[in-house]
């Protein structure tokens, strides 16, 4: 049976399994007149039953899902021809999958043999038998669930505790999927950059000066063929992120200023959504406009005053890339400035200041930890922007400081190695993980020293 | 049945000017001359009861009002301040004595919704006239708030602030000296003399009050504008402040506002009693808290409102 | 004080002048500033709308076709798998054009018009089989170059071996027009099919379905989850060093660059858990990790403004703290919720790095029928032909922007309305 189909019988089942419960607990007590004898609402009675019914049910189905594809995997494996299980791990992984392909009707890629079509064919047995299996278990234990709680209801069965205990653990669990999520981005990430750091040394990566991963195509060659030396992306990333900070802060923080300070409450009103709106643009969009017009454009100014442009140079990327943090960079400086107490605007007004000095010499002082703060979370936001980078930026890494010569990121490079066709274990697509490692952790640092300047500069003026 | 000898007058005891006859003898203080027909005025009319007028007076203030928006804030007030005096307003909170007072140094012009009209000079000035720049007017008129707020920088910083960006001193030394002056004045010199360059904000409460008061006489001004400067802290402090002002009511004129009656009577020589936006009365201290003449202000003093 | 009151007046008199330049200088950076943004925002919209706007348009020609019987039903029995029907169109365009000889001159005449002419003559005849043998007349849609030239993209001025339509073609078309065989319809192509490799084929259907099965799962896990663990966090979990934790850990979340998450994706569910490479599930998993951080804080905002007294008073009336959460806090927190899974929701519609990473990168023509066919996105589909370098798929990605950030504006004007709507003064 469809995995759908079950989920809905489950749900019917859960929502049967409530019902029951309620009506069972107007029961024990003779009726709904004598509701007050219940030691807690009818509903919660319901609500018992219906936990009992779905959550055993419900995890048991997850866990069969979770674990079906590599039982049934294991089993085919086991039972192909000692030949067939000496294969390579590649060679193996292959199989299988055109015995799964097989078996679901698709299109295989080579020759279909006797083997392979008994195999499919015992593959597809295996999945129809672990599907009634998994039918007739889940519905089964929803049903005993059900009967064992229906069983427990008396009238002073204190219903609503439990049921508050289940509904406890399962915000608690909510909560923890935060956790789970950051260690498995550590983890993941880790596990495979390890992976790589056994064939590439982890200094030639984070050192070297050449960046050309190509790894062997056959199968003797060793992955060693290519140069994997990261510092060229390193400072194509941090071209790109200056050009774009250098537009980014004067234009945030001026905006900012001039927002909060100078403009009538007209003006803001208009400018802020504006700005929003700004912010809200997806960065594919921002890349579309930065290959199609920008990128152009600075080439054709470059080329006036007669420079050499790349048609896809930094400057571009970075440009766009600017205005696309203008956004951060003006609202949390905006916050910063905000978050200073009037009371040290009027004492500078009152001492005769100009709104330009109170500004300069007395607010964006006290206000310069929250604002160091979002420029360090937008220094972050520009490191980890990928499709700006993508569709303007270059491909082949070139190490220099020119800005009108065409660069590649750590994000370029991780889309590039990704995506297309090649195998999970070559170390070019490990090399990608590793990347991202360093992402992580890079962004992860600004973050946290931001994150924490922002926070203890708001909490010093509470 | 008796008649009920409820007269028009008694059952409506704020229509009509109360009889002289009637004043309660206390009020009288002994051998002082009454003036003639002291008329308690009750009703909150348009007249100011007493003298709103000084000799050479410094700032003139005539028919202004404040508007918030649609709120008639200060109602038709004119008022004059002389060049060495120290003049304390006081009312119930609300009345308007803070928003009368931040006129005086255009404070009013960072708030969007305020609107002023009516004639205010310093000097013979027009402070809002056109060729008037507020930020040299606040370079006359100085102001000490009510929370003390100095910079988060080093003390001298602090109190340099003013005489830098005015300009006031060329070279370091004369900053160096109307820094200690100031302190010197302010009564804080000799506490913080040894860590001029620690954080004002390290400061207590007192001790920070009096550091906004040195910060605002280093830029040599000729009015201070106190509103409610005690009211945040302890009574030594407070105690020590007093002093202070009376000492500066030497050479500057100053304008406090107080809610504190007591610190009025001790610390100036005349009192504004504003009620509801409007100047209701204004005379010497000693005046008129012995023998008030409008039945607002003796309500006020003898703290039936307020 | 050792300088006269006279003197300190001149001297600031004295410094006046330069004070107020420089406040007009700040001032007018200021202004500057907020003009750069503004200007590129209307720079923006102006090219976007220039570019796109007339992709919503295809230029079609109009064909006087013979529905040959011979062709289509050689056997007396009607053939659609096999039957020319292409053939069809170019006898139309022979018969249009009787003067047109040569091979390659008649090459160049087909290729007035798409291949789907073809496809459009089938169906037609599949929907109404009584049309074999008639003479139809049908409007089909001219090919890319064509539509190209109609809209004034490629300039028949300059020398013919630099631009991708012949003098010829440029004749013929001009012909059509007087004729008044030749006009610009509304583009329902791009709303009702996929991807395809011709640009006048090519549409959004498949991206949008795409992206809809995939916000159903990123709201269907995000929306209950974040409000469950704000939920939590707010209310019942003690103040602790793991609390705390986990708040730095959200917010850190908040602020990791997308691209990760699709690495995280990609090790976790296609590798480990082994889920279909670019489906609509896996795209909306990814997602959800990345959005539930943005509802977990805007859920918590929500929780926090709650005022303490409506707790108290019902904790006072006798409910279980869990009672007073989910009949008083949650309904009164709800519209700040809602409002941050919208924003959530239209950040995650705007995401295309991570669904790079699980594999949304290849051509996919069907339009996509449940949570685990392979799909695109709409922001993928916009990088996609951002690549290709035809112009009529310049104008298409224009085109698909355009109805991106329509989708976006809607959500963000929900937003607000529900938080104007629903906003209490306490």
């Amino acid at each position: 049976m469809q995995n759908l189909t079950l989920i809905l019988l489950l749900a019917a089942m859960a929502g049967g399994a409530f019902y029951l419960g309620r009506r069972r607990s107007y029961a024990v007590v003779g009726g709904p007149a004598h509701g007050a004898q219940l030691h807690s609402l009818p509903g919660y009675y319901g609500y018992f039953t219906l936990i009992w019914c779905l959550l055993p049910a419900l995890g048991l189905f997850l866990l069969w899902v979770l674990l079906e594809p590599k039982v049934i995997v294991a089993l085919i494996i086991k039972s192909l021809p000692e030949a067939q299980r000496a294969m390579s791990a590649g060679e193996l992984n292959l199989l299988v999958n055109n015995i799964q392909n097989l078996a679901a009707g698709d299109a295989i890629s080579g020759e279909v043999d006797a083997l392979m079509r008994d195999a499919a064919e015992r593959y597809n047995e295996y999945v129809s038998a672990s599907r009634r299996m998994l039918a007739t278990l889940t519905l089964g234990i929803a049903g005993l669930g059900g009967a064992i709680a229906l069983r427990r209801i008396r009238p002073e069965f204190r219903a609503r505790n439990r049921v508050e205990q289940v509904v406890l653990y399962l915000l608690i669990a909510a909560s923890s999927i935060a956790i789970l999520t950051t260690l498995g981005i550590v983890l993941s990430v880790l596990f495979e950059a390890i992976r790589f750091f056994r064939e590439v040394p982890l200094t030639e990566f984070l050192f070297g000066l050449t960046w050309s991963p190509q790894t062997a195509i056959r199968a003797d060659q060793v992955g060693s063929s290519g140069s994997f030396g990261a510092v060229p992306l390193f400072a194509g990333t941090l071209l790109i992120t200056a050009i774009a900070m250098i537009v980014a802060v004067p234009v945030g923080l001026m905006t900012a200023i001039y927002l909060a300070e100078y403009s009538s409450s007209r003006v803001r009103a208009t400018a802020k959504p504006l700005l929003e709106i700004l912010a809200g643009i997806p960065t594919v969009v921002y890349g579309f406009f930065a290959a199609l017009t920008v990128a152009p454009w600075v080439r054709t100014a470059g080329e006036s005053v007669g420079l050499e442009v790349a048609s896809e140079s930094a400057l571009a990327a970075g440009l766009v890339m600017g205005i696309m943090i203008i956004p951060l960079v003006s609202s949390l400086s905006d916050d910063a400035i905000h978050a200073v107490p009037t009371a040290m605007r009027d004492g500078a007004l009152g001492l005769g200041s100009t709104r330009s000095e109170t500004m300069i010499r007395v607010i964006l002082p006290a206000a310069l930890p929250g604002i160091v703060g979002g420029i360090l979370l937008a220094v972050s936001r520009a490191i980890g922007e990928t499709m700006i980078v993508v569709m303007a930026a270059g491909l082949s890494a070139n190490l220099t400081a020119n800005p009108f010569e065409a660069v590649t990121t750590v994000t370029v490079q991780i889309v590039t190695l990704l995506v297309g066709d090649q195998e999970f274990d070559s170390a070019k697509t490990l090399a990608a993980f590793a990347l991202g490692l360093v992402l992580f952790v890079v962004t992860l640092c600004l973050n946290v020293i931001g994150l924490t300047f922002v926070r203890k500069y708001r909490e010093q003026y509470e | 049945m008796t008649e009920t000898n409820i007269t028009e007058e008694e059952a409506t005891p704020d229509a009509r000017p109360v009889d002289p006859a009637d004043a309660p003898a206390a009020h009288k203080p002994k051998g002082a001359t009454v003036p003639k027909a002291i008329e308690r005025v009750t009703e909150l009319g348009e007249k100011t009861v007493g003298e709103v007028r000084c000799e050479n007076p410094f700032i003139v203030t005539e028919n202004v009002d404040v508007y918030y928006g649609d709120n008639h804030a200060i109602q038709n007030v004119t008022l004059e301040i002389g060049k060495s005096e120290v003049i304390a307003l006081i009312g119930p909170s609300g009345c308007g004595k803070s928003t009368y007072l931040r006129c005086l140094n255009r404070m009013n012009d960072s708030i969007e919704s305020a609107r002023v009209t009516g004639k205010i000079s310093l000097d013979g000035l027009d402070i809002y006239g056109s060729d008037l720049d507020p930020v040299a007017l606040r370079a006359r008129v100085g102001m000490v708030f009510q929370k003390p707020n100095p910079f988060p920088k080093s003390i001298y910083d602090n109190v340099a602030y003013g005489p830098r960006i005015h300009g006031l001193a060329t070279d370091r030394a004369e900053l160096d000296e109307i820094v200690h002056t100031s302190l010197d004045r302010a009564g804080l010199l000799k506490e913080v003399k040894d860590r001029m360059d620690e954080p004002g904000t390290g400061l207590s409460g007192g001790q920070q009050q009096r550091l906004c008061i040195a910060r605002t006489i280093a830029v040599n001004p000729e009015v201070i504008l106190m509103d409610e400067p005690c009211s945040a802290l302890d009574p030594i402090a407070t105690a020590r402040i007093e002093d202070l002002i009376d000492e500066l009511s030497r050479d500057y004129a100053i304008v406090i506002v107080t809610h504190s009656m007591q610190q009025a009577a001790r610390v100036s020589k005349r009192v504004a009693y504003f009620h509801l936006g409007r100047l209701v009365e204004v005379d010497e201290t000693d005046r008129i808290f012995t023998n008030p003449r409008h039945k607002l202000t003796e309500d006020y003093i003898t703290g039936r409102i307020g | 004080m050792t300088v006269s009151r006279k003197n300190s007046r001149e001297i600031v008199e004295a410094g006046l002048a330069r004070r107020r330049r420089k406040e007009s200088i700040f001032r007018a950076t200021g202004m500057i500033a907020t003009a750069v943004g503004v200007t590129f925002l209307a720079v923006f919209f102006a090219t976007l709308i220039a570019q796109g706007s007339s992709a919503f348009r295809q230029t079609f020609i109009k064909l006087d076709v013979e529905m040959s019987e011979s062709v289509l039903a050689p056997d007396g029995e009607l053939d659609l798998a096999y039957a020319d029907f292409d053939g069809l169109v170019r006898s139309a365009l022979r018969d249009a054009f009787p003067e047109v000889s040569g091979r390659s001159e008649r090459r160049e005449l087909y290729r007035l018009v798409s291949i789907a002419a073809g496809f459009q003559l089938r169906d037609m005849v599949s929907d109404d089989p009584s049309l074999v043998g008639s003479e139809v007349t049908v409007w089909v849609p001219a090919s890319s170059n064509v539509d190209m030239l109609v809209k004034g993209n490629i300039d028949p001025s300059i020398d013919e071996s630099l631009r991708p339509i012949s003098d010829a073609q440029v004749g013929w078309v001009e012909s059509l027009q007087e004729a008044g065989r030749l006009e610009k319809r509304m583009n329902k192509a791009l709303f009702t099919n996929g991807d395809s490799r011709e640009p006048e084929l090519a549409g959004i259907k498949g991206a949008l379905m795409g992206s809809f099965y995939m916000l159903v799962v990123t709201v269907a896990l995000a929306f209950p989850i974040g409000v469950a663990a704000a939920i939590y966090l707010e209310e019942f979990a003690p103040r602790s060093r793991w609390s705390d934790l986990i708040e730095v850990n959200i917010n850190n979340l908040a602020a990791v660059p997308s691209i990760v998450f699709g690495l995280l994706g990609l090790a976790v569910f296609i590798n480990w858990m082994a889920l279909p490479r670019s489906a609509p599930l896996v795209g909306g998993l990814v997602l959800s990790l990345l959005t539930l951080p943005v509802i977990i804080i805007a859920s918590r905002a929500a929780i926090q403004s709650v005022p303490p007294s409506i707790r108290e008073a019902a904790l006072g009336l006798g409910a279980s703290k869990m009672q007073v959460v989910f009949h008083h806090v949650l309904p009164l927190a709800l519209p700040g919720m809602l409002t941050g899974t919208i924003i959530g929701m239209s950040r995650a519609l705007g995401e295309s790095a991570p669904l790079l990473m699980i594999g949304m990168v290849a051509f996919i023509v069907d339009v996509p029928g449940g949570f685990t066919d392979p799909a695109t996105a709409l922001p993928v589909q916009v990088y996609l032909w951002a690549d290709s370098p035809e112009r009529a798929f310049a104008e298409r990605t224009s085109a698909a922007i355009i109805v991106l950030l329509g989708f976006l504006l809607i959500m963000n004007l929900a937003a607000v309305i529900i938080r104007k709507r629903m906003e209490r003064k306490w």
